[in-house]
């Protein structure tokens, strides 16, 4: 059992989601089973997620060859520090989205739960795999899910945002295969480590080939990642999503800047020869200029989970930084920025909804509207996620900027860096509290509120979870602190890697 | 045999990127349809392109690489079905919305662009 505990993140969700979708399951007055069903899923993937992290932290990172055909031929999956810190925060998120969903926008459709589980598939998959194949199947695997996640409950607006996420994600899926034809082709594995030694020894000419393809991966990942200039799909995708959906989507982009992560640390990393760190010059600026966009986006948002869609492109921005700064204490520091913006972006658009729900036809616009029914709850939980999203003493958002800044060495780059982040919080924390003042405090003469309907139990549960946890990784920082260290240094180790994969001397 | 080779898939590239950026939801599935055949026939030469080469061992001399054979498998599958999806979302967005442009929205001054056709109703 242990042996393949590796694959169970994939196969609990595809299993499970699998059995959704038959009797006595299916149909659409069956909602409550598959209500139960996704919460016994939700907690199977938490429980075995924690397992594996555990395991992986007491016995080092696992290899599991699919069918056992060895690396560097066979399919693997490699679950290192990194891969299963970002597996169990996909779990943690999932339960948070099932939990609100099951206040009633699980059952606009009768496939919710089903497509949740095999997002969750998707991304478990993108996380676990070791060969950028198998990582480009997982990559459809969960669009697809999205596609139909994003039209869920249908309408104008979801169905206008969905022809441009699905044309742009198809062009993009075009554009990696592609670079892996080009990968391939020179180097001749797709084993992500393996490929890493190749690339090493490549001819001149090759090598000029191989920056091609591992350009166009960019610009793939760049368009997951919504790194500038391909971020314009995000805020109106965002917006136009269900909540629950929204707040499941504040992981995809990460899915996108994890692959950066891998792909160009240990493929195009140090060891690269004449091709190491080739897009670094690239990634520099254009991360910078994401933080800017965003924050510029933020400025100018009408409603809140347009806002909300643009502080995602912020948190990717300044994960971008931190790759782009390529040591391993930067790239800890993200880690942990990836953990807190995932959760606390994701509660934005949970409060975003809940808000709506009480305001009438104004939804979340900055508009003058009647009074919201439950102004002190959600008033809180408000200044929360704001606070923690802007980076302000005592949530983790602050703990997480503050470690970045600290990671950052050399002059240059500390003006860079220092200025770009502390302004764009700063403008944050202004169009938040703008946001704030309009929604909570400018209110028509109010009518008798007493049918707008109060929050539902689960939907303050599936919040109080994701925002919970904001405290909790300021109080628990230094243990998280060396965990995502850890993890930064077993990423950055590429000896271990080929260690663990038995590949040593296997390049000619 | 290469330089064929390379026109075809090179030509169809092109196709395929000037349909995307057409306004039309009908040329932009066209052209993604497109993009997808350049991409399988790229897969398919990252193997190194040879004749009478088989790629099941005992069967001859020289051996072709099946892993691109595979992976170009996997391509057409995956990428037929998305074509499938893309096709029946722009056919909902043309009931949603109305009219066939990806924006979803006509643009203002597409009449000049797009003569009615007249002569049927």
């Amino acid at each position: 059992m242990t042996v393949h505990l590796a694959i169970l993140p994939i196969l609990i969700p595809l299993v499970g989601g699998l059995l959704m979708l038959l009797p006595p399951f299916a149909g659409v007055e069956r909602y409550q089973y598959r209500r139960v069903a996704a919460l016994f899923l939700m907690l199977a993937q938490i429980g075995c997620s924690i397992i594996l992290m555990l395991m992986v932290v007491q016995n080092g990172a696992i290899m599991y060859a699919v069918g056992d055909w060895q690396p560097p031929f066979g399919i693997i999956l490699y679950a290192d520090q990194l891969s299963v810190m970002l597996v169990a925060l996909t779990s943690f998120l999932g339960l948070g989205v099932t939990l609100y969903s099951f206040a009633g926008s699980d059952r606009e459709g009768k496939y919710f739960h089903p497509l949740v589980q095999f997002q969750l598939l998707g991304i478990y998959g993108a996380f676990l795999t070791n060969d950028l194949f198998n990582l480009f199947v997982f990559f459809e695997v969960l669009l697809i899910a999205s596609y139909t996640l994003l039209i869920h409950g249908g309408g104008k607006q979801k169905t206008a945002a969905n022809v441009h996420y699905v044309i742009l994600n198809l062009i993009g899926s075009s554009l990696f295969l592609f670079a892996l034809g080009t990968l391939y082709g020179i180097t001749g594995t797709l084993n992500i480590a393996d490929m890493s030694q190749r690339v090493a020894q490549l001819s001149e000419s090759n090598q000029l080939i191989a920056q091609a393809g591992g350009s166009l991966l960019l610009i793939v990942f760049g368009l997951k990642a919504a790194m500038l200039p391909l971020h314009f799909w995000l805020p109106r995708t965002y917006a136009a999503a269900s909540a629950p959906v929204a707040a499941l989507f504040a992981i995809m982009t990460k899915v996108g800047v994890y692959c950066i992560f891998r792909v160009y640390t240990v493929i195009f990393g140090d060891q690269a020869g004449d091709l190491a760190n080739m897009i670094q010059p690239w990634v520099w600026p254009l991360a910078i200029l994401t933080v800017i966009a965003g924050t510029v986006g933020a400025l100018a948002s009408t409603n809140l989970r347009t806002l909300a869609g643009n502080l995602v492109i912020v948190s990717v921005g300044t994960l971008l930084i931190a790759f782009a700064l390529r040591t391993p204490e930067a790239t800890a520091a993200a880690f942990l920025y990836l953990i807190h913006s995932t959760l606390v972006t994701a509660a934005l658009f949970l409060i975003a909804d809940m808000l709506g729900q009480q305001r009438g036809k104004a939804l979340d616009y900055f508009v003058v509207a009647r009074k919201i029914k439950q102004q002190g709850l959600l008033g809180v939980l408000f200044v929360v996620a704001a606070m923690a999203v802007a980076g302000l003493p005592p949530f983790s958002g602050f703990l997480a900027k503050l470690v970045i800044l600290q990671s950052v060495t050399g002059v240059e780059q500390k003006i860079w860096v220092w200025s770009v982040i502390l302004i764009s919080s700063l403008i944050t924390i202004i169009t938040l509290s703008r946001a704030g003042t309009t929604l909570f405090w400018r209110s028509t003469p109010s009518r008798d509120a007493s049918e707008t309907p109060g929050v539902s139990k689960w939907q303050l549960c599936a919040t109080f979870l994701l925002l919970g946890a904001s405290p909790l990784l300021t109080i628990f920082g230094a243990s998280i602190i060396e965990y995502t260290n850890n993890a930064a240094a077993q990423l950055h180790d590429i000896p271990y890697l080929i260690e663990v994969m038995n590949l040593e001397g296997n390049a000619q | 045999m290469e330089t064929l080779y390379v026109i075809c898939v090179g030509v169809l590239t092109f196709c395929g990127v000037f349909l995307c950026l057409r306004a039309r939801t009908f040329s932009v599935v066209v052209g993604l349809t497109m993009l997808s055949y350049a991409v399988n026939l790229f897969l398919f030469s990252s193997g190194r392109l040879n004749l009478k080469d088989a790629a099941i061992l005992g069967m001859s001399d020289s051996y072709a690489d099946p892993l691109p054979q595979a992976l170009t498998l996997t391509a057409i599958v995956i990428g037929f079905a998305m074509i499938a999806f893309v096709v029946i979302l722009a056919m909902r967005a043309r009931a949603d919305l109305g009219n066939d442009f990806v924006d979803g929205r006509q643009p203002p001054d597409s009449d000049k662009f797009i003569k009615p056709n007249k002569d049927k109703v």
